[in-house]
């Protein structure tokens, strides 16, 4: 890839016929009505992290979408096998301000662009990606689709009609592996706790954070029932991340139900919304969802905000059924599990970010505590998944938004000799 | 948590005069820190010796101090006022460093006063070297390795030297542990001799021992040296609940060895990957919570090596900073607000994100756009001086830009300079020998690279010689043919304004803060402005641009003035600027802040998107009045004084008729534009002469010449004589004084705000030489004649604004020096002096109002106080340049003191501009023979306090011909062994070296040369000891010591003067 041929110009349709120009980058963009796999149609959804690119494009939440960056350099330090977060790129396409071909960045293996070509995954740059965020913003998630400049619009508009929405796709049976792979085995001679998890498309850095804490880790195809799982007595049951419609996942829903009770679980992004499934709470689709690396999430149980990596465009319905959680007070909801109680809060929309079925010994968050990309802040969820894994239990508090939960969990304001007397709210009825 | 209820009453400190690395970006800080913390229904204490800012207008605190930022006066304040809380986070060093002195000398803890934002521990934590490095290792976290080698006992030179295999393993260690290439230094020897860089085994034996024998008590501090790794930073906020958040990275361009403050630097940072970019915020965090700033911004610093990926902690502040600044405009992130309102308790999720107004502080900033900095560099007025740049900032403002590419910003950030002159390449240079040239970081470094790239030059070339990432050479690369052409002009993109709006458009943006940016247009054909700019009639004001010596502060406070009145008129007022440091560029100062360039094509770029009533051009100083012309001839509106006025006050033949006219006398002159022509005309007008080229800003290569051989000397030096191109040449008044007027004029009426009487005589350029208002030796006569005068000019140029006049009286008559119809540098200071805002009052008239409608009092002065503005001079910073004043100008900044009398005005004037006056000691006098008559009068003053007198030989002389005792200095050349002469006494120079002197009266005997006086003037400023170069400031010191006799003197607030302005407000209620 040269820097000075003469790139082909290309543009990106939305399916309400918004159109954005470009130039060509990546792989050569293939007919219209191409097969699936090498289709350069489906729904456009921005990211606004400041670099991971390629964590973004590897990370298996990504299929079947065509990822817009926000930030107008992609492509800077190049690429490198250590960044990879599956086997291969999920995104359908990239769509990029200024694409950047950095072969010999000091830790490149490839130069960004180099890959992607090889990779079969075309892209797009010039576009005026902020433009088309704002147009995303305002009008919503939507399909769309990266054509060659010579493809009539009409021709395009009639590709993306053909394309299936993403409410209804289920897209995890297309990234789950084929059969069972076992990682960190050799954390079981140091007694290391046995993981199994249905595997609807995990992040490598996932199981990373799970086997540098000393566990075994087991993937699970997503068709593997209940007895597959708990062959061999696992410690625990992680239910992963993945990409599509949680609601069309359905065939999963019994197997975690028949789990739920026996192991402690912990799920994150789509596992957090499949368990909230399983225990009949419901999933709706963001207007246009959450992908990025500076949402502030609070931790109901301390008070403290961290800034989380985000990469989801559903989420669970809270209580009232208005997605949002307003007000300082508890939220819990009934469950045929026991009660399931809000952990985490969403500061930016106030959606739910995580909740604990103390009952059921299960925890789960929409978030990404294994960063990559994005901010290393919530890492301690891992540790408490392993301490939950050797004490055996999770232990109920009640979750408040305001000020109480921090007194109760000992964040006191740091020294300072003259502090205001604290609120007088009773934040520890545990 | 809520605000906190327990205190009421909050001082804030400033960071006093503007100097290098520490300018007007703690204006903006705290004037939002003022703000936020009287939203919050805080009684708000400021004290701030720099009267040319924004927060010092007494309506942005309850009681504002304009003192000296020193812990006498400042305890006084404490005395007076007794806040419950200091807040010492956003003034800079000096109001750390003050904050950290109130505190060891007891004052806090006698008047119950608790520090907020950062406490005495977290403070010294991050200051001290030792107590910083113990903080990191305990956090886990690596710093440039750093050791002391001995080759003597103890740390004198009489240390016994120690066993040979004892140094031999202090070097073997020294080498393991600080690794290759390391930074050798030895202890106390000049200018750093017998160090070096090692990048062998063998070298570094060899340099160390070296420095071993070099050092005159036997010590080498070996450091591991990180010059050529990445330098990163990171702004961190934390809240009491210990949230951090990462606001904003910036990358220096310029890699470790270049001070940030002088370094090409761009956010966020670009070339490391997200792991390890989040190694480092993760680190940046656990060095907020180490340093244990509890509440607020800190900045930290880091060393990354590119190949290794190693990290290491540089430094971290604990407080608001220039970067933190930047980081604010670059995010719209404002970090000082809420720093602020972090001290009084709240947390960062109970703040609301201004920008969206729907989601929370608690979150980090992320953009859709790249930001580079640029500093702004003055070399040019310190001749002598090495331009290379290096760990110590020589930068004296800066210029931000936005684009939405890094190319696009860079080439805007290059225009954003302003530069007086373009930089010289020769035609014939190789781009081996231009690389070569860029090797050593100089301000002219990225002209060069362009060139470089332009005439061949490989990225690996320009890496090899600057350490400069490859990202930023390929990107450079891109944009090398035309850099003002940063844009894809075969995709057909147009000039589109974007919203700066921390989260990447996530969330709809209520803030109009906008950039410009190329883009493709939309499927019309129409650029996606996200503009909205409603009906409203909007006024725009062109702001100053980067500082610079001679275009400070003082303008950016006029802006803003402008651009509050501009919205209490009901119009949207509209800022365009580029310097993040400033005020002007909050987002909240206007209606609409558009962050581009000032040159014409920006700004109408900017007037096609908001049209405008019209434009201000009066405020920033040269920076727009050089755009007018061209702004009007493309049919836009120049309110206020008309642009043919400008122009006939500016060129001097016009303006000689204007004075003709009206039959007022100025100082003869002459132009010429060759070399005989310009001797010819010399003679004719007479000498001393006062030289100059035309369009020069500032008195930049203004000399004054005594005779034709002088003159001669000056041409070839400084002058163009080849082109065609004009020189100035006026009749220098000898000995006159000089005296500053701000006017108001609506086009028939006339009204004096000020009338400023320099402390120095003329010949120094006015903003150097302090000044008095009211005047304190000038007769009612002549005052009312410079009234007269000033009123006849006015009106006579048609000015509807401002206007300033430079007067100078010899010999009894009236001299007119030059107009300039647009706010001066004094406004300010004559503003706060006289309690009235001339700047607001002169966008008044511009807006269409007349002087009997703005409330005026009939005699601005009649309140009895005297106000004393002195100037702020960066020659500490600038080696090898003679500290000396001239018609050139080189202070960065001002001070003002005010008080019931003249000397006790100067006292504090002087106090706060660094170099307080002794009370007894020994002072130095060495004067020309013209001024011998004058400095006996000093003499004599400064003998009466009780000051033992030392002379150079003709000046003792002549003291002690007037029966003073005085002793005489040694000269260089009569010194024998033992640094005496035969007579035992010692030179002036180590005299001074010695601290033997207390203050220091020296005039200048000529210029050029490295005279005995340069080597005085040097030693003086080295020592911090005051150093007068005019025999009138040293009356006026002398005065000044006197009247200080009594004890401290008393403090008085702006509200206090403006409410009570008679006299007796200045003798206190103590």
């Amino acid at each position: 890839m040269s820097d000075t041929a003469a790139p082909r110009p290309a543009y990106l349709l939305l399916e309400d016929g918004t159109r954005f120009d470009g130039a060509a980058c990546g792989a050569p963009l293939t007919d219209v009505g191409a097969a699936p796999a090498g289709r350069s149609t489906g729904e456009v959804v921005f990211t606004t992290g400041m670099a991971g690119y390629q964590e973004s494009v590897t990370d298996p939440s990504f299929a079947g979408q065509l990822i817009v960056f926000t930030y107008p350099h992609i492509g800077n330090y190049g690429v490198n096998g250590s960044a990879m977060e599956s086997d291969r790129i999920h995104a359908r396409a990239v769509i990029m301000r200024e694409a950047v071909n950095h072969e010999d960045a000091p830790t490149a293996e490839q130069g960004w662009l180099d890959w992607l070509s090889d990779c079969g995954v075309p892209a797009i740059t010039g576009v005026d990606t902020r433009a088309l965020v704002r147009h995303i913003r305002d009008k919503g998630a939507m399909r769309g689709g990266l054509f060659d400049g010579d493809v009539a619009q009409a021709d395009a508009a009639a590709a993306i009609a053909a394309e299936p929405p993403m409410a209804g796709q289920d897209l995890a049976s297309t990234v789950t592996p084929a059969q069972v792979e076992t990682v960190g085995a050799e954390n079981a001679a140091s007694g290391g706790p046995l993981i199994a998890a249905i595997d609807t498309g995990i992040k490598r850095s996932i199981v990373r954070e799970l086997v540098a804490r000393g566990a075994v880790v087991r993937l699970h195809p997503l068709s593997d029932g209940p007895e597959a799982l708990l062959e061999g007595d696992p410690d625990a049951i992680f239910l992963a991340n993945g990409p599509g419609d949680p609601g069309v996942v359905a065939h999963v829903i019994p197997t975690i139900q028949a789990l739920l009770g026996s192991k402690p679980v912990f799920g994150i992004c789509m596992g957090h919304q499949l368990l909230c499934r399983a225990v009949g709470l419901e999933t709706y689709k963001l207007p246009f969802g959450h992908r990025g690396g500076n949402h502030p999430v609070k931790d109901l149980s301390t008070g403290r905000v961290e800034i989380t990596s985000q990469n989801h465009g559903f989420a669970v319905q809270t209580p009232d059924g208005s997605g949002r959680i307003d007000g300082d007070e508890p939220v819990r909801w009934e469950t045929d599990f026991g009660p399931a109680e809000l952990s985490h809060l969403n500061l930016y929309d106030r959606t739910v970010e995580g909740l604990v079925l103390p009952e059921a010994n299960a925890a789960t968050v929409q978030y990404h505590p294994e960063a990559a990309p994005g901010p290393n802040d919530a890492g301690y969820l891992f540790d408490r998944f392993l301490e939950r894994i050797r004490t055996g239990s999770l232990a109920g508090v009640t979750r408040q938004t305001g000020d109480a939960a921090a007194q109760a969990a000992g964040v006191a304001p740091t020294a300072g000799t003259t502090k205001p007397a604290a609120t007088t709210e009773n934040g520890d009825a545990a | 948590m809520p605000r906190r209820d327990d205190i009421k009453r909050i001082m804030i400190l400033g960071s006093g005069p503007i100097v290098i690395g520490q300018a007007a970006e703690f204006d903006y800080s705290g004037a939002q820190a003022c703000k936020v913390l009287r939203e919050e229904g805080y009684e708000v204490v400021l004290v701030n010796s720099n009267p040319a800012t924004i927060m010092t207008d007494p309506e942005f605190a309850d009681a504002t101090y304009v003192e000296p930022l020193l812990p006498g006066p400042v305890a006084q304040i404490i005395e007076r006022e007794r806040p419950d809380a200091l807040l010492p986070t956003l003034g800079g060093q000096t109001a750390l460093n003050l904050a950290k002195a109130l505190h060891e000398d007891g004052t806090l803890e006698k008047f119950g006063v608790e520090l907020i934002g950062a406490n005495y521990d977290a403070i010294n934590c991050a200051e001290d070297r030792d107590l910083f490095a113990i903080a990191m290792e305990k956090a886990g976290l690596a710093m440039p390795a750093s050791l002391i080698v001995r080759s003597r006992e103890g740390d004198s030179a009489d240390g016994a030297r120690l066993p040979e295999e004892r140094i031999a393993a202090q070097i073997d260690e020294a080498i393991a542990k600080v690794g290759l290439p390391a930074i050798v230094r030895p202890a106390f020897t000049l200018g750093g001799r017998g160090g070096g860089i090692a990048r062998t085994d063998e070298e570094f034996r060899k340099i160390v021992r070296g420095g071993l024998d070099a050092s005159p008590i036997g010590q080498v501090l070996v450091d591991q040296s990180v010059i050529g790794w990445g330098e990163f930073e990171l702004e961190v906020m934390r809240d009491n609940g210990d949230n951090v958040v990462i606001v904003c990275s910036i990358e220096n361009v310029d890699p470790m060895g270049v001070h940030t403050g002088d370094s090409v630097t761009v956010a966020p940072q670009q070339t490391l990957t997200d792991r390890l970019y989040q190694k480092l915020r993760d680190q940046a965090i656990a060095v907020i919570r180490a340093v244990g700033v509890e509440t607020g911004g800190s900045n930290v610093q880091f060393a990354v090596n590119p190949t290794t990926e190693e990290i290491l902690v540089i430094e971290m502040n604990p407080r608001v900073s220039r970067s933190s600044a930047l980081a604010s405009k670059a995010t719209g992130f404002p970090i000082a607000k809420i720093a602020a309102r972090l001290a009084v308790g709240y947390r960062l999720e109970e703040i609301t994100n201004d920008i969206t107004k729907a989601t929370p502080a608690a979150f980090e900033p992320t953009i859709d756009y790249v930001v580079v900095k640029w500093p702004r560099f003055a070399f040019e007025k310190f001749a002598g001086v090495d331009e290379t740049l290096s760990t110590h900032m020589k930068s004296v403002g800066e210029a931000m830009s936005i684009g939405r590419t890094f190319g696009q910003a860079f080439a805007k950030a290059m225009r954003s300079r302003e530069l007086d002159a373009k930089v010289q390449i020769a035609d014939d240079a190789t781009a081996a020998e231009l690389v070569e040239r860029i090797r050593a970081p100089r301000t002219e470094r990225y002209d060069v690279l362009l060139e470089a790239i332009r005439r061949g030059a490989s990225d690996d070339q320009l890496h090899e010689a600057t350490g400069i990432d490859s990202w930023y050479l390929r990107e450079l690369r891109r944009i090398a043919g035309d850099p003002d052409l940063a844009t894809d002009a075969a995709a057909g993109e147009v000039r589109t304004f974007k919203s700066v709006d921390t989260c990447a458009a996530e969330f709809a943006a209520t803030t109009p803060y906008f950039y410009s940016g190329w883009e493709r247009p939309d499927a019309d054909g129409n650029p996606r402005h996200e503009v909205d700019r409603g009906d409203n009639p909007s006024v725009v004001i062109l702001g100053a641009g980067p500082n610079r010596i001679g275009q400070g502060i003082e303008f950016d406070y006029c802006c803003v003035h402008a651009a509050m009145t501009v919205r209490a008129s009901g119009r949207d007022a509209v800022m365009i600027n580029c310097n993040p440091e400033t005020v002007s560029t909050d987002y909240d100062t206007s209606d609409r802040l558009y962050f581009e360039p000032l040159t014409l094509e920006d700004v109408l770029g900017v007037i096609e998107v908001e049209r405008p009533e019209g434009v201000i051009v009066q405020f920033g100083g040269q920076t727009p009045l050089r755009l007018a012309q061209g702004l009007q001839d493309a049919g836009v509106t120049i309110l206020g004084t008309s642009v043919e006025a400008i122009d006939r006050a500016e060129d001097r033949g016009s303006f000689g008729e204007v004075l003709a006219r009206l039959g007022y006398q100025a100082p003869p002159y002459a132009t010429a534009t060759s070399f005989d022509g310009a001797l010819e005309a010399g003679e004719e007008v007479g000498f001393p002469l006062l030289v100059r080229p035309s369009y020069v800003l500032g008195g930049r290569a203004m000399e004054i010449v005594y005779d034709r051989d002088g003159l001669a000397d000056y041409l070839t030096r400084e002058a163009d004589t080849t082109s065609g191109k004009e020189i100035f040449l006026d009749r220098f008044l000898e000995n006159a004084i000089e005296v500053d007027v701000d006017a108001l004029c609506d086009g028939d009426d006339v009204w004096v705000g000020g009338i400023m009487q320099h402390v120095e005589e003329a010949g120094i350029h006015s903003g150097d030489s302090a000044c008095v208002l009211p005047p304190h030796s000038l007769n009612r006569e002549m005052i009312d004649r410079i009234r007269d005068w000033t009123r006849g000019i006015a009106l006579e140029l048609g000015v509807r604004g401002l206007i300033n006049i430079q007067y100078a009286v010899h010999g009894g008559a009236l001299y007119v020096i030059e107009a300039n119809p647009r706010a001066s540098r004094t406004v300010p200071f004559v503003s706060k002096a006289i309690g009235v805002p001339l700047a607001k009052m002169a966008c008044r008239i511009m807006l269409g109002e007349r002087i009997g409608d703005l409330d005026l009092p009939e005699d601005p002065f009649a309140g009895g106080h005297i106000a004393v503005k002195e100037a702020v001079m960066p020659f500490d910073r600038f080696v090898g340049s003679d500290a000396l004043l001239g018609p050139e100008m080189r202070s960065t900044g001002e001070v003002m003191g005010v008080a019931a009398d003249f000397p006790s005005a100067f006292a504090k004037a002087q106090a706060a501009a660094g170099s307080p006056l002794p009370s007894g000691g020994t002072a130095f006098i060495s004067v020309t023979d013209a001024d011998k008559p004058a400095a006996i009068a000093v003499a004599q003053l400064l003998h009466d306090q009780g000051f033992r007198l030392l002379g150079t030989r003709g000046t003792q002389e002549a003291i002690t011909r007037m029966g003073l005792p005085c002793d005489p200095v040694a000269k260089l050349q009569d010194i024998e062994a033992g640094g005496t002469d035969a007579a035992g006494h010692r030179t002036a120079v180590s005299g001074i070296e010695a601290g033997e002197v207390a203050i220091v009266v020296n005039t200048p005997t000529g210029s050029g040369a490295r005279t005995d006086g340069y080597e005085i003037r040097r030693a003086a400023i080295t020592a911090g000891i005051p150093c007068l170069t005019t025999v009138s400031a040293g009356l006026a010191a002398a005065r000044a010591i006197a009247s200080g006799r009594g004890g401290p003197l008393p403090v008085v607030s702006l509200q206090e003067l403006n409410q009570d302005p008679v006299g007796g407000a200045a003798r206190g209620r103590e």
